[in-house]
């Protein structure tokens, strides 16, 4: 029988995505789904009301991370290219801030969308030679791209813009006289500069998060992902798959770098022992730990990467007593959760929450 | 003429090291079909534990009684490694493998900072770093070459002349096939894993003298040992070994007379990927020829 009726029209049945029957506790997902959305865009909202000082900085550390992670998560997750040197293209976009704002006196928040763009092509380029090495060959190269690029900043031949191993400082970025009014006449308090940091921090964040959200949601996020299950059938379904694994690459190192211009913006200082392999570690272990082909898994990796070191510290004051030396416990903790994640939960958080809401949902 | 001549056989001689880190990167990579990203980690773990051995605040064991123990203590550890680790996701897919060797990398540089302290510690020769032939080379330099060269005769006539290493060897390239004729192919890999590490060991305890042992020493060393397997071709092991020499003594001469000593690693990320991209067999290596 042919599935349309007289009029064309697709039946219900057929145009409906499956995820829409899945029902959690009497919700459907997507409904379950956009509500848990519009509630991390509440608490993201509420957050600088409530907190303010080194407890801000750090929520907008958590977004910072979650962009970071957010780059892997499109390349890796969604299009199946391995990248172990993000670091790299963090440092990019955190340079082509400090170099806008240092050299040419550009206000912070004018530099982040050409340090996008420059990220971007940047990773093009480099996803132009990627197409031609297999996943664990990629993996070697992005590695080496991560161990090269400290070094690669401290270059005396371009010192004169990085400030070589001293790093750049930069200005504090004060939140505009209008925006700092209205929150003067309705609050009447000024708005600090940590405040005003996570807040511009956010902004992008969640505009970038959205944007993602509707790539990955989008017929190219659809082919994104048939390139990952199966290349060749991608091709042969038309898809242009040299374009589309440049073009990801592209916009994974764009995610990326624009984490990184918010690290430079946030911290008024950057340096090249900043985005050494430790750094490239840490968007992985977002990444696998998160879920790596998830979006809600960025966010949980964007916290966890961040939550560890913390952790860690805490661990150390507690060992003061018997160690003499107990720091560096971060490094041992991630790598304890990556093997436990590949071990036991393979598609991290998200993948286990995805997991429960199986088991408690019924099928209509 | 003369700096040529120096710079050639200064890196000769850290081309050992690559050497022996190529070696290792190219037996898991034969054995597995993996690279071992925390190789270089590994090695730098080993060399703690060599200078815990010698240090007087440890047990003070002489160099060469370290040398060996250390040796066998990396050998043991290795091959835990892949029993512990890597033998329950043999099947996983590649994201997990390279997940799992990025984790220990993490946990090996961060156990070395936390048992051992992060600062830079003097690690002794028994060679003693007086100049030989009108200082062209160092007598560590010197010694260096010496006891990579003799490891690597007897790597050579392990593989070729004995059992066990025909059987490893049979494992590594037919891993079906080997254990249709009664070969343990899982024991086999550990002992490649073994092997692997104790050759890693060697290098970190030879190139600490020099880079003084600190937890991050092995990073640059490692790219180059990667270099060095990717030039002479990730199959073959006589070619890792050539590679690294290779890489060694190009590095010097980049480091020297092109680019300058601050856009050494850089060279050799060029390099990684250009011989990828042009000629992934590299120079002794076998093409690999992949059905769809």
């Amino acid at each position: 029988m042919a599935s349309t009726d007289v009029a064309g029209n697709v039946p219900a049945f057929l145009n409906q995505n499956p995820k829409d029957r899945i029902i959690v506790l009497g919700v459907p997902l997507p409904l379950l789904e956009k509500v848990g959305l519009y509630a991390l865009l509440a608490a993201v909202v509420v957050l600088p009301m409530v907190y303010d000082g080194y407890d801000i900085y750090e929520f907008g550390k958590i977004l910072m991370y979650m962009l970071a992670v957010l780059g892997l998560n499109l390349l890796t997750g969604f299009n199946g290219q391995f990248s172990l040197g993000h670091s790299a293209f963090f440092a990019v976009g955190a340079y082509s801030t400090a170099i806008m704002m240092d050299q040419l006196g550009m206000p912070y928040w004018t530099t982040i969308i050409p340090a996008a763009a420059v990220c971007f092509v940047a990773g093009f380029l480099f996803g132009l030679p990627a197409l031609r090495l297999d996943g664990l060959f990629l993996a070697l190269a992005t590695f080496a791209l991560a161990i090269a690029t400290p070094q690669l900043l401290k270059y005396d031949g371009i010192s004169h813009l990085t400030g070589g191993v001293q790093g750049i400082v930069l200005d504090t970025p004060y939140p505009p006289a209008w925006i700092d009014s209205i929150v003067m006449s309705i609050t009447g308090e000024e708005l600090s500069v940590d405040r005003w940091k996570y807040m511009f921090t956010a902004l992008v964040a969640v505009i970038m998060f959205a944007g993602a959200w509707n790539l990955v949601h989008s017929r190219t996020g659809r082919a994104l992902i048939a390139i990952r299950d199966n290349p060749l059938s991608a091709k042969t379904m038309g898809i242009n798959t040299s374009i589309f694994k440049s073009a990801a690459f592209g916009v994974s190192a764009m995610y990326t770098g624009v984490a990184g211009s918010l690290f430079a913006i946030m911290d008024e200082y950057l340096a090249p022992e900043s985005f050494t392999f430790a750094e490239a570690i840490k968007f992985l272990v977002g990444g696998v730990v998160g879920g790596i082909a998830s979006l809600f898994g960025a966010i949980f990796g964007g916290w966890f990467v961040l939550e560890i070191p913390n952790i860690a510290d805490l661990a150390a004051t507690s060992l003061e007593n018997y160690i003499n030396n107990p720091q560096g416990l971060t490094g041992l903790i991630y790598g304890l959760f990556l093997i436990f994640t590949v071990y036991v939960m393979p598609m991290g958080a998200a993948g286990l929450a995805q997991i429960l809401v199986h088991k408690i949902s019924t099928r209509r | 003429m003369d700096l040529f001549i120096e710079q050639t056989v200064s890196g000769l001689s850290t081309g050992a090291i690559y050497a022996c880190l190529a070696l290792a990167v190219v037996m898991i990579y034969q054995a597995i079909d993996h690279f071992n990203f925390a190789q270089g980690e590994m090695a730098m773990f080993s060399t703690y534990i060599a200078w815990y051995l010698m240090d007087d605040a440890g047990l003070g064991l002489p160099f060469w009684v370290a040398f060996v123990v250390c040796i066998i203590i990396s050998f043991i550890g290795g091959a835990a490694i892949e029993r512990i680790v890597f033998a329950p996701i043999s099947d996983a897919p590649v994201l997990s493998h390279i997940i799992v060797f990025i984790a220990l990398f993490s946990m090996f540089n961060s156990l070395a900072g936390f048992l051992f302290d992060f600062t830079p510690k003097q690690f002794e020769t028994p060679f003693g770093h007086t100049a030989l032939i009108d200082g062209v080379i160092s007598a560590h330099r010197a010694g260096m070459v010496a006891v990579t060269l003799v490891m690597l005769g007897l790597i050579f006539v392990f593989f070729r002349y004995t059992p066990i290493g025909l059987a490893m060897r049979a494992a590594a390239a037919a891993p079906d096939s080997a254990r249709l004729v009664g070969i343990r192919v899982g024991f086999m890999l550990a002992l490649g894993w073994g092997l692997a590490a104790a050759v890693g060991s060697v290098a970190g305890m030879l190139i600490a003298p020099i880079t003084f042992l600190t937890p991050d020493m092995m990073l640059g060393t490692l790219l180059y040992g990667f270099a060095g397997a990717v030039v002479g071709g990730l199959t073959s092991p006589l070619g890792a070994v050539l590679g690294g020499f290779l890489v060694g003594i190009l590095e010097n001469w980049m480091g020297t007379f092109v680019v300058g000593s601050q856009l050494k690693l850089t060279v050799a990320l060029v390099l990684i990927i250009v011989v990828l991209l042009v000629k992934p067999a590299g120079l002794l290596g076998r093409v690999v020829v992949k059905r769809v």
